[in-house]
């Protein structure tokens, strides 16, 4: 009982009870599942807010343990170790908060095999926790793959008419880098005598040239997932076959688990490699800013927009993260976040209005704001948030990551972070493109290509509004007084640039 | 105190008596009681030597076999009703689906 | 130097409430808005920007009682990360209330005229429901434009640099589903992606001087930059400067960023008065001249910001002479009067280029809204003559079969009525008089005639130059003359002569709420020179401004250069009475400068085709790029061709080909294959035992249990 009676456990396994409980209910009873699915999730989210109350900011160190020797054969000591601390607390939450709002806006748009979509969205959101709790790279890379499977029916299941093409190649992308990943995993085990990071980390005395190529083959999981240019080819397809929730997972949390994953294992366990890779990650990082966002301003498809755009957004991130200085650590955290928030709810928004008119193109869209004024302003509130606008969340995110890069000394170079700004500007093209096209100028043919089929475009209804406001509460929330969450990880992220050996 | 012999001659007994239940019936309850027959035959004979070693692995092992068994029961129960369900019958010479 | 003090005395405190005022206002329409009127919507939103020129008073006040030391109102800590430290606070010293009086002031004024304006403007273009949404937009740009003028640190002032711009973004794109005649199409809504995409090319220059800054000063606050640049090496404060010139060019309208400008007509005009005439587009040089500190350190940038300003100046004041348009010849004299600013502040006569911001601010304001009145005039009068003339045709334009005939009066198959194009006006001096007096002192405040307040603050700016940079002298004073020529043509072209269209003819005064807030603003043009008389003891604008900036240089009146200005401004528009006044245009006669000018006027037309050029070097190759990125190279090469034929191609050959047919077919297989045939035969013989009945198979359990039983017990 005390095992399970552990915060971080029963954060991470609680959905567990709402798959069992949603197994006991009859597949037909799509309502109740619905409701037992959304009531676990929140339960969940209350869960994880009970965790941010026993957090301490201040504390540098893994709070919250929960530590079991697991498999201890010949040698081998594998641990069930969970932890805490400052650079995933605000990725545990986000994951948390982000689920019920999946799941609140399938409410309408899975009709078929609710029992089994909710099943593998709960199952997604365990491993998707213990993903960002692992504290033992043993336990972290079972979680890892494990987020694989359910997403991977989401995507072959409900998703779109190439679903089975795109869910193999998200899942063979994925898995190959995971391979190397999980070599080099096994090469630390066996040469530190442990697989508990903390402890690696205070082992540390890896030969540089192995270290280089540990760092490499952790980089090839990560960069994959992140994506980081050019392993990105496999974010459309997934993007655009997965359904509304699944997209908002997979951009919300599943990319974050890469560059989490930076953050959590490269930088601390490797510290000469990755302040040698800075340079090299940075100028990918830019290149990847310009080129998705170039690459997204020519898309036809809404969908296929947000997800380049998330490209470009994700290269802000990786930039912060390679600073190697407490902004741009800082900035590169809060972006995850903010990224999560805001291109979640662009894809929530997208699939909204999907659900009515089953259309991608943004070409037969237009002047939408007249006929569904609430949907535009949330929408432009949304865009605006996402091509960075002062105020909102992603200009303090993309600011501090670019002012970190601009005076980092592990890149070494201000062009990048000069060449990126570029990327703001070009951030505004594209987003403004997409709502102009969508929500201005005269009415698109869509209207009344809709009307003939019914009732015509309808405005975004209560659950819709439901659905979208807490996440515009926090894209005003950090935008205007972001204090709170830098405060969250400003410790920890100073003690992670302290570890490393900048030049 | 009654010699061992005694409680393996009825064991033995039990258990022939089991075997031939399983063989001879066709009713699929009938079947199963057989079999719980047979294991409590068992049982007993375990229990037996327990007594006679004076060892407690005996009695344990006991255990086991009746939570085995009561598991054991639950799962074969609800076969059978599914079994009835699809074929409103119990009889096993009806279930020979498996043949090859 | 003095260092910023909390505030202990006076009215400090109110400073958040700047910006608080118009946000409740807009949170009031937005919640509430639903269910009022009209007139409680304009009302509120009126009362809320009047809330903050109310603070800002006060704060002026508290200022002038406190002798105008600098007093910092902090707010709220914003980014605390490592040793970067932003905090929300309200800086209140003479520079920001000077801009804070500006801007609420004109805004509150344009907040009334509004009232009247969209009253007419949302049932003429057909869509009363926006009403509402106008006030939100207007109050969140009072909202915007404190946080930009009441920021104590570079970042603030960032804050509300590209809130200004959304806000520009929002507006410009008022009517976005049709253009500025009300037909269904992109234009107006691609007015408002220019106006803010070009804006983010400025925001860029100064993102990059931030972090220049930042890295070299250690800070963003103004104090703390101020005196930390001292002690930088000057090519760090050129780069910082140039970059900060870039935003200015953005948001300011200056070569080589100023295209959005004429474009930004699109909104409704009083946007035009209040956004694109009186105060965004000043946020630039209040930008400079807050940075006094930086530029009067490195000369070398000064000239060049100073040269940026007075081509601009030259350069749009040509444009201006060629244009059509009520609202587009008032944009390119915007562009122009702000490159005066800008020269102005480069050359470092900061307190003459606040100076003419604030006059420019009242006359500017003055003439767009009067402009609005004259559009409001003729649509009035076009939709008269209609009324007249279509008798039996039910209402088409304007009350309310038009809401509920959705876009109907612009379905109608006939020529649409341009109610800005100056070629459709004249005469309006008879319908129109009230608005003609108006129209006619922003005009002469414009030119720079003596004594309304355009000529104090030009001549200021003329005089320094004269003094420090000829060169920049001679373009402003090229740029003056084509000033009062271009003015003068629209004089001659909307109020004199004879009318050119029935609407002209049929044109009707605007009311008193519109009219009203129009003769507080020309009070403020006639009498605004008041600020800063270039004479011993008058100059208290110079004097006020000191508190912040320093060594001001009060000049005195210079006859010659006054003479001079004055002299060429009466010139040309004698000039325009030639050509414009003299023999009024007729109805379809071309521009009388068509013929003598030919492709200089075609050019001054046509804006020098400088949009033109944009779009050949800059958008189109643009475009072209990330179409190509998008499709060649990242689709069919990267994602197609890299992915589906080289690896999962590669993939296929080697399982199917190299491994499949030869590894496995033929050997693995046919071993796999005898294996399956040996066991499916023996399988066939076996399966005969499988009768299926629970019976036998337990038997055969038994007698194999016998068996080995049997076979354990006799082994030992």
């Amino acid at each position: 009982m005390e095992f399970l009676l552990q915060p971080l456990t029963l954060l991470t396994f609680f959905p567990l009870l709402g798959v069992l409980l949603i197994l006991f209910i009859n597949a037909e009873a799509k309502n109740a599942i619905r409701w037992v699915a959304l009531a676990t999730s929140l339960i969940t989210f209350g869960i994880s807010l009970w965790v941010l109350a026993m957090f301490d900011a201040s504390n540098v160190n893994l709070q919250l343990v929960a530590r079991y020797d697991w498999i201890t054969v010949a040698g081998w000591n594998i641990q069930y170790f969970l932890g805490i601390d400052g650079l995933s607390i605000l990725l545990v939450l986000l994951t948390a908060f982000l689920t019920p709002i999946s799941i609140l806006s399938t409410w309408t748009a899975v009709e078929e095999r609710v029992k089994d979509f909710m099943i593998f969205f709960l199952l997604l959101e365990v491993g998707m926790t213990g993903v960002f709790l692992a504290q033992d790279l043993f336990l972290f890379y079972i979680f890892w793959e494990f987020t694989l499977v359910p997403m991977y029916f989401l995507i072959g299941i409900w998703g779109g008419p190439r679903r089975i093409y795109a869910a193999i190649k998200f899942f063979l992308y994925t898995m190959a880098g995971s391979i190397l990943m999980l070599l080099a995993i096994l090469w630390l085990g066996i040469y530190g005598g442990t697989f508990s990071v903390p402890d690696l980390v205070a082992l540390g005395n890896i030969p540089a040239n192995i270290q280089w190529w540990l760092f490499l083959a952790f980089t090839a999981a990560f960069a994959i997932k992140v994506p980081m240019w050019p392993l990105h080819s496999w974010l459309p397809d997934a993007h655009v076959e997965a359904p509304t929730a699944g997209s908002v997972i997979l951009a919300g949390v599943l990319l974050k688990m890469g560059t989490y994953g930076f953050v959590r294992f490269n930088l601390p366990l490797f510290p000469e490699a990755a302040v040698r890779a800075a340079p090299w990650i940075a100028l990918l990082a830019t290149i990847g800013i310009l080129y998705g966002a170039m690459v997204s301003y020519a898309q036809a498809d809404v969908k296929k927009l947000v997800a380049y755009s998330s490209v470009s957004h994700l290269g802000f991130v990786m930039l912060g993260l390679f600073a190697m200085n407490p902004q741009g650590i800082a900035g590169g955290i809060l972006q995850m976040i903010n990224h999560g928030l805001s291109t979640g709810a662009l894809f929530l928004l997208v699939g909204m209005i999907y659900e009515q008119t089953h259309t991608r193109e943004i070409k037969v869209y237009g002047g939408l704001w007249k006929i569904t004024p609430v949907f535009g302003s949330i929408m432009l509130i949304v865009s605006l948030s996402s091509m960075g606008l002062p105020g909102l969340n992603g200009f303090v995110g993309e600011f501090t990551i670019l002012l970190g890069a601009f005076g980092s000394q592990a890149i070494g170079n201000t062009a990048y972070a000069i060449a990126s700004a570029l990327g703001v500007i070009m951030a505004a093209v594209y987003i403004l493109y997409m709502f102009q096209k969508m929500f201005l100028g005269p009415q698109g043919e869509i209207v009344d290509e809709v009307k003939k089929h019914g009732h015509g475009l309808r405005d975004l209804n209560w659950r819709e509004i439901v659905t979208v406001v807490p996440l515009l509460i926090f894209i005003f929330w950090i935008g205007l007084y972001p204090k709170p969450f830098f405060a969250l990880m400003a410790p920890a992220v100073e003690h992670l640039v302290g570890m490393l050996p900048i030049p | 105190m009654i010699p061992v012999e005694y409680y393996i001659i009825l064991s033995a007994i039990l258990f022939a008596i089991g075997v031939a239940g399983v063989l001879v019936r066709r009713n699929a309850l009938i079947i199963f009681m057989s079999i719980e027959l047979m294991l409590n035959s068992a049982n007993l004979a375990i229990v037996a030597f327990s007594s006679v070693l004076k060892s407690f692995s005996g009695q344990v092992f006991v255990f086991f076999v009746i939570a085995v068994a009561a598991a054991e029961v639950a799962v074969g129960l609800a076969l059978m009703v599914e079994i009835f369900k699809a074929k409103h019958s119990i009889d096993v010479d009806q279930m020979n689906s498996l043949k090859g | 130097m003095h260092l910023s003090e909390t505030a202990t005395t006076g009215y400090f405190f109110l400073a958040p409430w700047l910006v608080f005022a118009p946000v409740i206002g807009l949170l009031v329409n937005i919640i509430f808005g639903g269910r009022f009127s009209e007139k409680v919507i304009g009302t509120v939103a009126s009362l809320a920007s009047g809330a903050s020129f109310v603070v800002s008073v006060l704060l002026a006040w508290s200022l002038a009682a406190g002798h105008g030391a600098a007093v910092t109102v902090p707010f709220l800590e914003w980014i605390h990360i490592g040793n970067l430290e932003l905090d929300w606070a309200f800086r209140v010293d003479s520079l920001s209330t000077t801009m804070m009086l500006v801007v609420s002031g004109v805004g509150t004024l344009i907040h009334i005229y509004a009232i009247g304006y969209m009253h007419e403007d949302v049932r003429f273009k057909g869509d009363p429901g926006r009403f509402r949404r106008f006030f939100v937009f207007l109050n969140l740009f009072i909202a915007m434009m404190m946080i930009l003028v009441s920021g104590d640190s570079y970042l603030m002032l960032f804050v509300g640099w590209e809130g200004v711009g959304l806000c520009s973004f929002l507006l410009i794109g008022f009517w976005y589903d049709m253009d500025t005649l009300g037909r269904p199409s992109w234009a107006n809504s691609n007015a408002a992606k220019k106006a803010f995409v070009t804006n983010r090319v400025g925001d860029f220059g100064f993102l990059v001087a931030a972090f220049l800054m930042f890295w070299a000063f250690g800070s963003f606050q103004f104090d703390e930059v101020f005196e930390a640049a001292h002690a930088v090496a000057p090519g760090v404060i050129v780069a910082i400067t140039l970059f900060m010139l870039i935003g200015v060019a953005g948001k300011s309208a200056q070569i080589p960023l100023y295209v959005w400008l004429p474009d930004a007509m699109a909104g409704p005009t009083p946007v035009s008065a209040l956004i694109h005439a009186a105060t965004m587009v000043t946020a630039g040089v209040y930008l400079i001249t807050r940075s006094a500190e930086l530029y009067t350190l490195v000369p070398q940038a000064q000239y060049i910001v100073a040269m940026t300003g007075a081509i601009t100046a030259l350069f749009a004041a040509t444009i201006a002479v060629g244009q059509y348009d009520i609202k587009k010849v008032l944009a390119y004299s915007t562009i122009s009067q702000l490159g005066f600013m800008v020269a102005a502040v480069g050359m470092g006569a900061f307190v003459a280029g606040m100076f003419h911001l604030v006059t420019h601010a009242f006359f500017k304001a003055l003439l767009f809204l009067s402009a609005g009145s004259v559009i409001l005039g003729l649509e009035r009068g076009h939709h008269h003559a209609e009324h007249s003339h279509h008798e039996q045709k039910s209402k088409g334009k304007g009350g309310k079969s038009k809401v509920e005939g959705g876009h109907g009066a612009h379905d109608r198959h006939e020529e649409v009525f341009d109610p800005g194009d100056m070629r459709n006006m004249g005469g309006l001096r008879k319908t129109m008089p009230v608005t003609f007096w108006l129209y006619m002192i922003g005009t002469l405040a414009l030119a720079g005639i003596v004594p309304f307040a355009g000529f104090w603050s030009k001549d200021e700016i003329l005089l320094d130059a004269s003094l420090h940079y000829p060169t920049v002298y001679l373009l402003l004073s090229i740029a003056a003359f084509f000033t009062a020529f271009y003015m003068g043509r629209q004089i001659w072209m909307v109020f004199f002569g004879e009318p050119r269209h029935e609407a002209a003819a049929h044109a009707e005064e605007s009311k008193p709420i519109i009219t009203a807030p129009l003769m507080v603003l020309a009070a403020l043009s006639l009498l605004g020179g008041a600020l800063n008389l270039p004479f011993e003891g008058f100059h208290q604008l110079g004097h006020w401004l000191e508190y912040t900036l320093h060594e001001v240089e009060a000049l005195p009146l210079d006859l010659q250069v006054a003479g001079i200005s004055t002299l060429l401004a009466l010139t040309a528009i004698f000039l325009s009475w030639l050509i414009y006044g003299r023999n009024p245009l007729k109805a379809g006669q071309p521009d009388p400068l068509k013929k003598p000018l030919g492709f200089i006027f075609t050019g001054m037309e046509n804006k020098w085709f400088v949009d033109e050029g944009y779009f050949a070097v800059i958008i189109n190759p643009f475009k072209r790029l990330s179409y190509f990125l998008a499709d060649v190279v990242d689709w069919r090469f990267w994602h197609d061709w890299f992915h589906e034929t080289v690896i999962a191609g590669t993939y296929n050959w080697l399982s199917n080909i190299g491994l499949n047919l030869y590894a496995d077919q033929k050997g693995i297989d046919a071993f796999a294959n005898w294996l399956g045939t040996a066991t499916q035969s023996l399988s066939a013989t076996l399966r005969k035992v499988q009768n299926g009945f629970v019976r036998s198979y337990a038997l055969s359990v038994l007698v194999g249990v016998v068996f080995i039983l049997g076979y354990l017990i006799l082994k030992s």
